[in-house]
């Protein structure tokens, strides 16, 4: 390892580390938190951020750096879930479409293009709206307009990883076709697949956010970063720390997923 | 040329085809169908739904339903909106003004600060840190959020700007539609300026490090005249293609900031719509969003294909 790569390195490990420490905060949540997550103190209604409440209080008196620690529990698990199931996802078709090719590849490529052409955004807004999802339900979503790039990537690597020798020389050996694909394939697109997975984790946590930032989200009580933001839009002016903390989060745990990502890659392609 | 553009324009077609069965099972995947508004109403009686319902031929076969929809859309027939009964492409149009002016203004600013931004993080390693930490955090922010933290500063806190709307009630010429436009043309373009100023460096090195570079500064070409006449021409027009392609995220982000401050674009319509279930205004919007991205990523290839020959083989 050269100076320079180490040098890449340490910020990524840095992000790591943040990001580690974020989902500890969100397992220990009930245990950290200073105050209930829905003990309401009507006397300390808005109160701005104090030494007794780090974050301030919202508009039922509820210790907001609580609702944050609560909130992260939502938000990181519908990330991080998500982008598991979209990176499944976009392997699985990428895969499938890039090794079986003909029709099939056809077929698959020409739903993903539509996939894409679609605003994900306002997709994922209507559908939201239309069922009127629980938390399970929006994980479900936002992985299912997040695995088409993956699915892109994936099948263009696997089609030209099926066309080198070791994959002609274990097919000639005898080897089942799931056997090669599992084997012999797959292990190549790993380091896409953890790229693509990493970067997901922030952009599901981007989409949560927006979708219960309209409303149609995760619903009150329950807090997520998204619905904390939805609450303080409009009192922004005379309670700012409403607004600002929790966006606070979604930016920094979308930015340590970015960086990571990026990190991710580049000592992919260096070692190759 | 031709051939290209015909073949290149009936792959559209399939791809459209599938978005259109996507947003019609999608509406009519909603608990109630598409009169569901009215079911929630109380004023509605049970035998004027009944009537809505023969009367818009929800009570005919699903694959009837989506051919009528289908047709009628294509012929530029789209209905009435729910919540005040005008034609769906009467209240589309008069919204196009004003997205237009936010998203072209964003899309000019982003591709100038990219291209300036871009340009010296391919050349300058200094600048290239800086810009690469700029970068990845524009990528990150979100966008309603950095919206709401601008119109706190700038418009409650310092008050130079307005915090929304597109001009002011007395009205108040040019000065005041600019004021109006600089805040969310700002948070729009600030995503995009970062991922494409992360693209223009990445294509800007891929040429740079190509022998023919090496060659025009054997023959004693000056560095400026290297990176301006040899490298970035080369560059632009991968760079021009991701610009265009973007126009899906574009449309996503002009939905956050339209509403964020209040622009009374397509974009706003789109979430009062989505607050009323307002299905007919809903299902234009997804289709014509898709028809605009297809169109530009059309518009993408056969720039590419007219541009730069050495494609034409592959295509």
């Amino acid at each position: 390892m050269n100076t320079v790569e180490r040098a890449g390195r340490r910020p990524a490990f840095a992000v790591a580390a943040l990001l580690g420490a974020l989902v500890l905060l969100a397992v220990f949540a009930p245990v950290i938190a200073p105050y209930g997550v829905d003990v309401l103190d009507l006397a300390r209604r808005r109160g701005a951020p104090s030494p007794a409440h780090w974050f301030g209080t919202d508009e039922l008196g509820r210790d907001l750096f609580t609702r944050v620690l609560f909130g992260a529990r939502i938000s990181l698990a519908i990330g991080l879930v998500s982008a598991a199931l979209s990176a499944a996802m976009g392997v699985s078709v990428g895969a499938l479409a890039g090794y079986a090719g003909g029709w099939l590849d056809a077929l698959l490529m020409r739903v993903t293009d539509a996939m894409l052409s679609v605003p994900r955004l306002p997709l994922l807004m209507i559908s939201a709206a239309v069922l009127d999802p629980s938390v399970p339900l929006l994980i479900v979503l936002v992985s299912a307009v997040g695995w088409m790039e993956t699915a892109r990537v994936v099948r263009a690597e696997v089609q030209s990883i099926k066309a080198r020798d070791f994959v002609t020389a274990g097919r000639a050996l005898g080897a089942t076709s799931p056997r090669v694909v599992l084997r012999h394939v797959l292990p190549g697109v790993v380091p896409t697949a953890t790229v693509a997975m990493t970067i997901a984790v922030g952009r599901g946590i981007l989409l949560e956010s927006a979708l219960s930032f309209f409303g149609v989200g995760v619903q009150p009580p329950t807090a997520s970063w998204g619905n904390m933001l939805y609450q303080a839009q409009t009192t922004m002016g005379s309670e700012p720390w409403l607004g600002i903390f929790p966006g606070a989060f979604i930016f920094v745990t979308v930015l340590c997923s970015n960086v990571l990502g990026d990190a991710i890659s580049r000592s992919a392609t260096v070692r190759e | 040329m031709l051939p290209f553009v015909v073949r290149r324009v009936a792959q559209m077609v399939p791809l459209l085809l599938v978005v259109s069965l996507l947003v019609f099972a999608l509406i009519h995947a909603a608990p109630g169908g598409p009169l569901a508004l009215y079911l929630e109403n109380p004023n509605v009686r049970p035998e004027d739904i009944e009537r809505l319902r023969r009367q818009m031929g929800l009570d005919r076969p699903l694959t009837a339903q989506y051919l009528a929809w289908l047709w009628a859309f294509v012929r530029g027939d789209w209905g009435y909106s729910y919540a005040d009964g005008r034609p769906v492409l009467e209240r589309l149009l008069e919204r196009v003004p004003a997205t237009l002016q936010l998203v072209g203004i964003s899309t000019l600013v982003a591709v100038i600060l990219a291209m300036i931004v871009g340009l010296l993080a391919s050349v300058r390693g200094g600048f290239d840190r800086i810009a690469t930490i700029g970068a990845v955090a524009g990528i990150s922010l979100p966008v309603f959020w950095f919206g709401l933290v601008l119109q706190l500063i700038f418009a409650n806190m310092l008050g130079w700007l307005p915090s929304s709307g597109r001009s002011s009630f007395a009205g108040g010429g040019l000065a005041d539609s600019v004021l109006h436009l600089l805040l969310p043309a700002i948070v729009l373009a600030a995503a995009h300026a970062a991922g494409w100023s992360r693209y223009l460096r990445g294509s800007m090195r891929d040429v740079l490090g190509q022998p023919f570079i090496n060659a025009a500064r054997g023959r004693g070409a000056s560095e400026t005249r290297i990176v301006l006449r040899h490298a970035l021409r080369n560059a632009l027009l991968p760079f021009a293609t991701v610009v265009l392609l973007d126009a899906s995220i574009m449309a996503s982000g002009a939905v956050v900031t339209e509403s964020v401050f209040a622009w009374p674009g397509i974009g706003s319509l789109f979430t009062e719509a989505l607050a009323k279930r307002d299905y007919t205004v809903l299902m234009a919007f997804l289709m014509c969003g898709s028809v605009a991205v297809a169109v530009l990523s059309l518009l993408a290839d056969i720039a590419v294909y007219a541009l730069d020959p050495r494609t034409r083989e592959a295509a």
